[in-house]
């Protein structure tokens, strides 16, 4: 199986089957200096970032659309193929005919299609409507099925953001397989599995797998003609390093022209080029600066990377994310660091092409990380605000060292495993259904077991937390049945085929469940434990409203009173969850993670025994409730520590604020007590942290004068976003947060 | 058994000595610095009581946040008022490898004082002015109490962080810096000298104590000036 492209590689196991992970093993060389030997921008790059520059500026003044192709359904092969500045370009490919024009994608739903044409003032060709007349969507599939009750939890917001109207995302292609191997190769070994395959048995699982396999072989053919259209042939190996980041970018921009899940993420590339760029540098066709030069012109086409949302999706992920999110360093099995100099490289970005929210840089933290990295991430972090980090010494010993993130905390191994993406129910609404014994006051709805109102003078602390358990174990069943026809219908009328064809083809899967509103239901059983908490009737005989007197400890402190009851909790939702079996047998995992739907959540939440009033948003993810905290920043960052990775598989969010005074007086003391503040915070074992160093005053000015501030990144939940592009009322929410400061 | 009377705990505090620190800010104070920050220290009444067992026992969930260089720093306040609290802490902070700091105006010097000083790794003295008469002025005690304490710190080989905030119109003169400059090369015990800004942002603290705060028309230094006389020290 030798190709001459592969010359100067070395190791055998990769050859002989699709192993990525043993190619890089047996080809990478650690880094483990400094940054001095990272180069700047061309002037190609520049002129060719202030042409994206001026596109993403005209993007903003036409409402944040630039462009929608509305008379044709986005696939690989639809659109003519599209540049920035054919001349000046290094990698190619673009998602439609036209850089930031954004392709209609149907598959998921026709309505939400629509929906999102008009918003933005554009009709869908009736041609398009035609085609898909006799067509069922995932959405279509997933009404078919849903019963009663399901649609009631979704129309009283106590589950919410399901993907049953847009891709579900989440699934990483290990597209680096491209590039190592070619296209033809791959469909080789596809079609190899499917004639073992039909030598089995034939049931259920198996003739659905074939007929997925029959899917994948032909987009991996489609994947050839798009990169033709472009003058490529993919079939072969790439043979040098810009074939290897374009072969990569191919296998990607078939994903995204296929998919417009809520998170498209890239998976852990960096490492993998740094082998083809080592031994370009090596033979001597290629030094730093033109390295750099590669990987910015990648890193372009990623930024102007776009899907079309409605308005409805918006406010559940602000920002107009797509989660490219690429994973950066980490160590490997062997003891050595991942590092590479490509990983700093790709950090580099943030420098050659100015701070952005994508890609979504993800910094697997180990506290074994050579110091030289750990220091240029925390001067990365510091200047831009727009990286975040995941503790890899949690991870590695569940995922190996070949995984990657997707979306914003969701680990898995890059082409092994896949999940099925499950949004979040809230909690904290359930804990109102369940003192009002089954009724949802914010909609009107009754759901759930149907109980008497917990009508009385003072709360009892066992009496709520029992009867909120069994709302937890009907909500834990309900949230894995609709799940699971979800999952059913996307796999049935939405396959992601590119992205499957590039993962093996036994894979594991998660079904991802998420919690919103941690902080409130802890803080609120707190207070009932703690203080008084008396509720207040509205003329239904409903509670609406409490009346709270005394002290009671507050989750974001270090105190154990607080932060186990969140712990428990996390801790009875994934047990509860676990005892309803999942489609295609997943593996449950939770999150504790909410984008920026934490404003939605809380709009649509009562006043809760914590004080929090209705309406007012929830705190993002894990974090504790803005401004409770009061022994400053390191006592947050335990509290949040204290909830278990095992408990919550896909991850753990916390967003971190603090302005740069209070982390040192000099930049080098900044950059020094960073990396003592993640060294610390990883080393009580947490999973993940976003990190902004700003002060709330830039925020204020941003807010008042957008123009002004065109590239101001900021970290909010899992991902980072534009603050401008973010809506009035998520920025708001965004100033209010806790920023860690020195009085 | 003894307690310590603390105003306040800072779990991340990065500007009161090396690295990441857990900040003990302690109740009480002698002086009425007219330049404090802290004016919600000053009373001895008031705070919340802690033994040096539950300190430690809070700050020994910090110790991996502190590196190579951070530990544990009680400010103010004066911490040298409870400074037989501040010692049976800082032994224990010693048993569990915790590197102990004060952040202190050095006005007093006696046994009690001295055998504090057995268990403490850095000292943080703030060398307020250069002259006598403003030391009474504007602090309440004298310039010569400050100098026996920093001998003593020189004497037993303490490291020692000068801090100076500079106060326009008070002492940013250059005579001042002068001073301060001779002080930081007789002394060797002294290795950092910490030039900080005058800051009024503590305004709000006053306003809220209903007392006035008696700096508040001085200007806060520019930023090149003070770029300007820190050079003056390195």
């Amino acid at each position: 199986m030798e190709n001459k492209n592969w010359n100067g590689f070395l190791g055998e196991t990769w050859k002989n089957e699709i192993n990525v992970r043993d190619f890089i093993q047996s080809n990478y060389n650690e880094y483990t200096g400094n940054s001095e030997f990272l180069a700047g921008p061309t002037d190609r790059t520049s002129a060719l970032m202030k042409k994206v520059q001026e596109l993403f500026a005209e993007e903003r003044r036409k409402g944040g659309v630039l462009d929608v192709e509305t008379g044709t359904a986005s696939s690989l092969v639809n659109y003519a193929p599209g540049y920035i500045d054919k001349e000046n370009e290094i990698i190619v490919g673009l998602q439609t005919d036209k850089p930031l024009k954004r392709g209609v994608n149907p598959f998921g739903g026709m309505r939400m299609a629509k929906q999102a044409c008009k918003a933005y003032g554009y009709e869908l060709d009736p041609k398009v409507e035609q085609e898909f007349r006799y067509r069922t969507t995932h959405n279509d599939g997933v009404f078919r099925a849903y019963t009663d009750e399901m649609r009631s939890a979704r129309k009283c917001h106590v589950i919410t953001g399901l993907p049953d109207a847009y891709g579900r995302g989440r699934i990483i292609g290990d597209y680096r397989r491209v590039a190592l191997y070619g296209v033809d190769r791959l469909i080789e070994e596809k079609i190899k599995d499917k004639k073992a395959l039909g030598e089995g048995l034939m049931d259920v699982d198996s003739i659905r797998l074939t007929e997925e396999l029959f899917q994948q072989i032909a987009f991996l053919g489609y994947l050839k003609e798009m990169a033709q259209s472009y003058g490529y042939d993919i079939s072969l190996p790439a043979g040098n390093a810009k074939e290897a980041i374009q072969w990569t970018y191919f296998a990607y921009l078939a994903a995204i022209k296929e998919q417009n899940g809520a998170a498209m993420s890239l998976g852990r590339v960096s490492t993998f080029f740094d082998i083809y760029i080592e031994r370009d540098i090596k033979n001597g066709v290629l030094d730093e600066q033109g390295a750099q030069e590669l990987i910015d012109d990648f890193v372009i086409k990623l930024r102007v990377a776009r899907h079309l949302r409605t308005p409805e999706y918006n406010e559940l992920f602000g920002g107009d994310p797509m989660w490219i999110t690429e994973a950066v360093g980490g160590m490997g099995l062997d003891g050595r660091t991942l590092v590479t100099k490509s990983s700093f490289r790709v950090l580099n970005t943030l420098y050659t092409l100015c701070s952005s929210p994508e890609p979504n840089i993800t910094v697997l933290w180990s506290t074994q990380l050579p110091k030289g990295f750990k220091e240029f991430c925390a001067k990365v972090s510091a200047d831009t605000d727009s990286i975040q980090y995941e503790n890899d010494d949690v991870m590695r010993p569940a995922y190996g060292d070949d995984y990657a993130i997707a979306c914003c905390v969701s680990a898995m191994k890059v082409g092994k495993q896949m999940q099925f993406f499950g949004a979040r129910c809230n909690l904290a609404k359930l804990l109102l259904i369940a003192i009002n014994g089954g009724y949802d006051a914010e909609s009107g709805i009754h759901i759930g077991p149907q109980m008497d109102v917990m009508n009385v003078e003072k709360l009892d602390y066992d009496a709520v937390y029992e009867r909120f358990s069994v709302y937890i174990e009907w909500l834990s069943q309900l949230y894995v049945k609709t799940m699971n026809v979800i999952h059913y219908m996307h796999d049935k009328y939405a396959y992601e085929k590119i992205q499957m064809a590039l993962h093996d083809t036994q894979v594991d899967r998660f079904m991802a469940f998420g919690i919103a509103g941690l902080s409130v239901v802890a803080d609120s059983l707190s207070a009932i434990k703690y203080a008084n908490v008396k509720p207040l009737l509205n003329e239904n005989g409903f509670i609406t409203a409490f009346e709270t007197t005394g002290s009671f400890p507050k989750y974001g402190n270090d105190d154990d009173r607080v932060d186990m009851i969140a712990k428990d909790m996390t801790h009875k939702v994934i047990t509860e969850l676990r005892k309803t079996p999942t489609y295609r047998n997943a593996i449950h995992t939770l999150s504790v993670l909410t984008i920026t739907s934490n404003v939605m959540y809380g709009k649509n939440t009562g006043a809760t025994p914590d004080g929090r009033a209705a309406g007012q948003a929830f705190a993002p993810g894990a974090n504790p409730m803005h401004n409770r905290e009061e022994n400053g920043a390191l006592a947050s960052l335990n509290s949040v520590a204290k909830l278990c990775y095992d408990d919550c598989r896909d991850g753990i969010s916390n967003t971190f604020s603090i302005t740069p005074e209070a982390l040192g007086r000099t930049e080098d003391e900044r950059i020094q007590n960073l990396v003592s503040i993640l060294d610390g915070y990883f080393a009580k074992m947490a999973h993940h942290i976003n990190i902004n160093v700003l002060n709330r005053e830039t925020l204020m000015k941003a807010y008042d004068d957008p123009e002004s501030y065109p590239n101001l990144t900021i970290r909010v939940s899992g991902y980072a976003v534009n603050f401008n592009k973010l809506s009035r009322e998520q920025q708001k929410e965004v100033i209010s947060r806790t920023f860690h400061e020195t009085l | 058994m003894i307690k310590g009377k603390i105003h306040s705990i800072q779990t991340l505090g990065t500007l009161d000595g090396p690295g990441v620190r857990f900040v003990v800010f302690m109740q009480g104070c002698n002086l009425r610095c007219q330049c404090c920050h802290n004016p919600d220290t000053w009373s001895m009444d008031g705070g919340t009581e802690y033994t040096p067992e539950q300190i430690v026992e809070k700050v020994k969930r910090y110790k991996e946040y502190f590196g190579k260089e951070g530990g544990i720093t009680f400010s103010g306040g004066e911490p040298l008022l409870q400074c037989d609290f501040v010692r049976e802490t800082f032994k224990l902070c010693h048993e569990n490898g915790i590197n102990t700091c004060i952040d202190t105006s050095g006005d007093l010097l006696n046994d009690n004082v001295m055998e504090m000083l057995k268990y403490c790794d850095r000292v943080l003295l703030d060398v307020k002015y250069t002259e006598n008469d403003l030391y009474k002025k504007y602090v309440g005690c004298s310039l010569d109490t400050v100098i026996k304490f920093l001998e003593y710190l020189n004497k037993m080989n303490i490291p020692t962080t000068l801090r100076h905030v500079v106060i326009p119109t008070k002492n940013d003169y250059f005579e001042n810096f002068q001073k301060l400059k001779a002080i930081t090369e007789k002394y060797k015990c002294i290795d950092y000298v910490e030039l900080l800004p005058f800051r009024k942002i503590c305004t709000v603290k006053y306003d809220k104590m209903g007392i006035e705060f008696p700096f508040k028309d001085i200007p806060e230094p520019e930023y090149h000036d003070m770029e300007e006389y820190r050079k003056l020290f390195h």
